[in-house]
């Protein structure tokens, strides 16, 4: 508990949220506009991530990490239209559970694919020397200069897509297809077409993520499982068709990440301040007495069952899951 | 649909009898004399021994039958998708091991032959705890609730000791000196006998429970749960027993599984188990009740055949998942179910023509797309495996242009005549469909 009680810790730890919290945003903004309007369960969506890692790992061992930032989600963002137009548009026909099942199967060859053309291990894909440095010290503690930039390019894309969809033709159009797609295509516009835009753009914001979420993290095949079914959940908690909620989503999600990491308690703890102990002969002593640390994989898994059961809509859905 | 009804009414019981299921279910009664023989043309007879793969791949292929048929029972016939049904397997096989282990302690005198009860009651009992909660919501929600459960669960496997293991798993020995029969269950063909034995009797209530008004409430649940709610009917209530139901069958093959295996790790519970179940039952087909069986045959034989020959299994399952969802939305059994009408008009015939020209270039593409795929394979993991490609005694050099030009002509070629050869099958299947709907219409 004395771990609260620093305040380095609290910042340090708030900071490292944020950033994981806007780059689940980043994955998760293109998941809920394509989840919504398409009505696609994206299973593909992470491993558009891995590839914008992988990407910016070879082009920038080519020309470096500020072009790649540029290229590798263009690629991403080539290849989800390619997959929407060529693919996605032809399995539409056999129904939600066939599309969704195609794109379980395109993560099964991405993933195979990632491993047969990079390897099975890692790759070094690091972080840029210019930005390898510490950016400020918050009570002896480091804050690095690539997490300021990660959260700077968050707050960048964030305010780009808010622009894009508050201030364009196109961003009018998407933002009613989110809600009543048949009446956009009922009034002339070319749904099939704003399905491609938001499938690439989707892409595009996965293949950015992962570049720069990728030097951060580990670059390795498994990447993709390990962040796809986090990104499911912040995508089904913030609420099918609300952007906000998606990141307000990510952020409790990034939050609750990062401070289940550092708060070293247990259920027996708080019981032992609610004056019961916990003998280590109580049957439940094992559940009890497992430090927070260790539970944090579980936690966004718990979230997403009781908002499920409780709130079907999620934060801020405007319908139905 | 209502004309055979009609039949089945109106059919004097006394006709019914040991014959009328020989003629009735002989796919099946052919399928179990096939399983139990098979082994035995494999058996090694200067050695008295049975071949330990193909056994260790026979009692696979059962207990996958199982779960993909317990997967169907959700997927297929409730319209539920579930992403976590590995969970159901997984936990019914850690109860079967905990109780296995008591029983070789002495704590109670259970035959082995009906630990696969115990299996089925311990998923019966999570499915009922975790399905009060999937099933509260159906399509999407239900889906997500689900991948939800079995990550959650995945993670517990990793964390929990007592009950799971850990890291470790749970191991525990099938010799446990009772039997109904004086059988010691060392030898694996003999748990291949018991998983044979499980397989027909689960696969036989699985049938029964489809004709059930249980097993057409789901459907029509499926089909529109508005409307059955306006009948009377609590949809939620129907999704509830078939998932409660589904859990237990999908206990029976977990604890095949540990007879198996004698041990039961977190692998048991973890998403690609579950998307096994999701593949088999997909490519089988969900719309047919044998359509899994088929779908459980055919993955584990190319899981286990290719994945002796290359290591780049996924892909190909992966390709194949996804022609399936294409081409096929009814999978291997709705392709076979679509020439039905055909067959019965008589005009099958017709339709081999185009069927056999088809032949080459699907060869063609075959050939050139696994070249490729190794070609990819070998250049990188092959490498670091230190590993060549070799074609009967030719190596072939993944860096070098000539395998790849070959490769990349095969499936150019391959791809061009296949359209060809498809055009002409679908002239000739409308041709077909258009004759046998005419003299309907004159009539």
């Amino acid at each position: 508990m004395e771990g609260l009680c620093h305040m380095e810790v609290l910042l340090v730890s708030l900071l490292n949220g944020l950033v994981y919290g806007m780059l689940l945003f980043m994955l998760a903004s293109g998941l809920t506009l394509i989840f919504s309007m398409m009505g696609v369960l994206n299973f593909a969506h992470a491993s558009m991530y891995m590839l914008g890692a992988y990407f910016a790992y070879s082009v920038s061992r080519v020309i470096g990490f500020w072009p790649a930032l540029v290229v590798a989600p263009a690629l991403c963002g080539a290849l989800g239209a390619l997959i929407e137009m060529y693919a996605l548009r032809r399995v539409h026909k056999n129904g939600h559970i066939a599309e969704l099942l195609f794109t379980v199967g395109l993560a099964f060859i991405i993933e195979k694919a990632v491993q047969m053309a990079w390897g099975l291990l890692p790759v070094p894909y690091r972080v840029p020397a210019a930005l390898d440095r510490a950016l400020f010290h918050v009570y002896g503690s480091n804050f690095h200069a690539y997490r300021g930039f990660m959260l700077l390019i968050s707050v960048l894309m964030f305010f780009a897509i808010w622009l894009l969809l508050t201030r364009t033709r196109i961003g009018l159009v998407i933002q009613a297809a989110l809600t009543h797609p048949e009446m956009v295509g009922a009034l002339g516009h070319n749904v099939p077409r704003v399905f491609t835009i938001v499938f690439a753009g989707g892409s595009v914001l996965a293949g950015l993520a992962g570049v720069i979420g990728g030097n951060y993290l580990v670059t390795e095949p498994s990447m993709a499982a390990t962040m796809g079914p986090i990104v499911f959940v912040v995508v089904v908690f913030g609420g099918l068709g609300s952007l906000a909620g998606c990141f307000v989503a990510s952020l409790i999600m990034g939050l609750v990440q990062t401070f289940a990491v550092v708060l070293d308690v247990s259920l027996a703890d708080l019981l032992a301040r609610l004056g019961v102990t916990v003998a280590s002969t109580n049957p439940l002593a094992e559940v009890l007495t497992i430090p927070l640390p260790r539970v944090g994989a579980l936690l966004p898994y718990l979230m997403l069952i009781l908002v499920l059961l409780i709130k079907p809509r999620g934060l801020m859905g405007t319908r139905d899951t | 649909m209502s004309e055979s009804a009609v039949r089945t009414a109106t059919r004097p019981l006394a006709a019914e009898g040991a014959a009328g299921l020989l003629r009735r279910e002989w796919p099946w009664l052919a399928a179990l004399t096939f399983a139990v023989i098979v082994p035995w043309f494999f058996f090694d007879w200067t050695t008295g021994r049975h071949s330990g793969f193909i056994v260790s791949v026979l009692s696979q292929i059962g207990i996958m039958i199982i779960f993909a048929l317990s997967y169907n029972m959700l997927m297929g016939q409730a319209g539920l998708l579930s992403f976590g049904h590995a969970v159901l397997l997984g936990l019914g096989g850690y109860v079967t091991a905990h109780v296995v282990t008591a029983a070789k302690g002495g704590a109670f005198p259970l035959p082995l032959e009906l630990t696969p009860l115990v299996g089925g009651l311990g998923g019966f009992g999570f499915a009922i705890v975790l399905g009060y909660f999937a099933t509260k919501q159906r399509a999407t929600a239900f889906a997500m609730i689900t991948l939800g459960i079995g990550e959650l669960i995945t993670s517990c496997a990793l964390m929990f000791q007592t009950f799971f293991g850990g890291e470790g798993g749970v191991s525990t020995n099938r010799m446990t000196g009772h039997s109904l029969f004086g059988l010691g269950y060392g030898p694996p063909i003999q748990v291949y006998y018991l998983i044979v034995a499980w397989t027909a009797v689960s696969v036989a209530a699985m049938l029964l429970l489809t004709r059930t008004p249980l097993g057409r409430m789901a459907n029509a649940c499926r089909d529109n749960f508005e409307r059955a709610q306006f009948v009377g009917y609590d949809p939620r209530m129907v999704r509830f027993v078939q998932f409660a139901l589904s859990g237990f069958f999908a206990g029976i093959a977990g604890a095949l599984y540990t007879l198996t295996y004698e041990i039961v790790t977190y692998d048991t519970v973890a998403a690609p188990m579950s998307a096994n179940a999701l593949l088999m039952t997909y490519i089988g087909g969900v719309g047919v009740f044998a359509g899994p069986v088929v779908g459980a045959v055919l993955v584990v034989l190319l899981q286990s055949w290719v994945s002796l020959l290359s290591n780049s299994w996924l892909v190909y399952a992966g390709v194949l998942f996804i022609l399936m969802v294409t081409f096929a939305p009814g999978g291997l059994a709705g392709l076979v179910m679509m020439h039905q009408p055909i067959w019965r008009a008589g005009r099958l015939g017709r339709l081999a023509g185009p069927y056999l020209r088809l032949l080459g270039p699907v060869l063609l593409v075959l050939v050139g797309f696994v070249l490729a795929v190794e070609l990819c394979s070998f250049l990188t993991i092959g490498t670091a495996q230190g590993k060549t490609l070799t074609l009967s005694r030719i190596t072939i050099d993944p860096h070098g242009g000539p395998p790849w030009i070959v490769a990349g002509l095969l499936l150019a070629a391959g791809g061009l005549w296949l359209r060809h050869a498809m055009r002409g099958l679908a002239t000739a299947w409308q041709a077909v469909t258009e004759e046998i709907k005419t003299p309907e219409l004159r009539a």
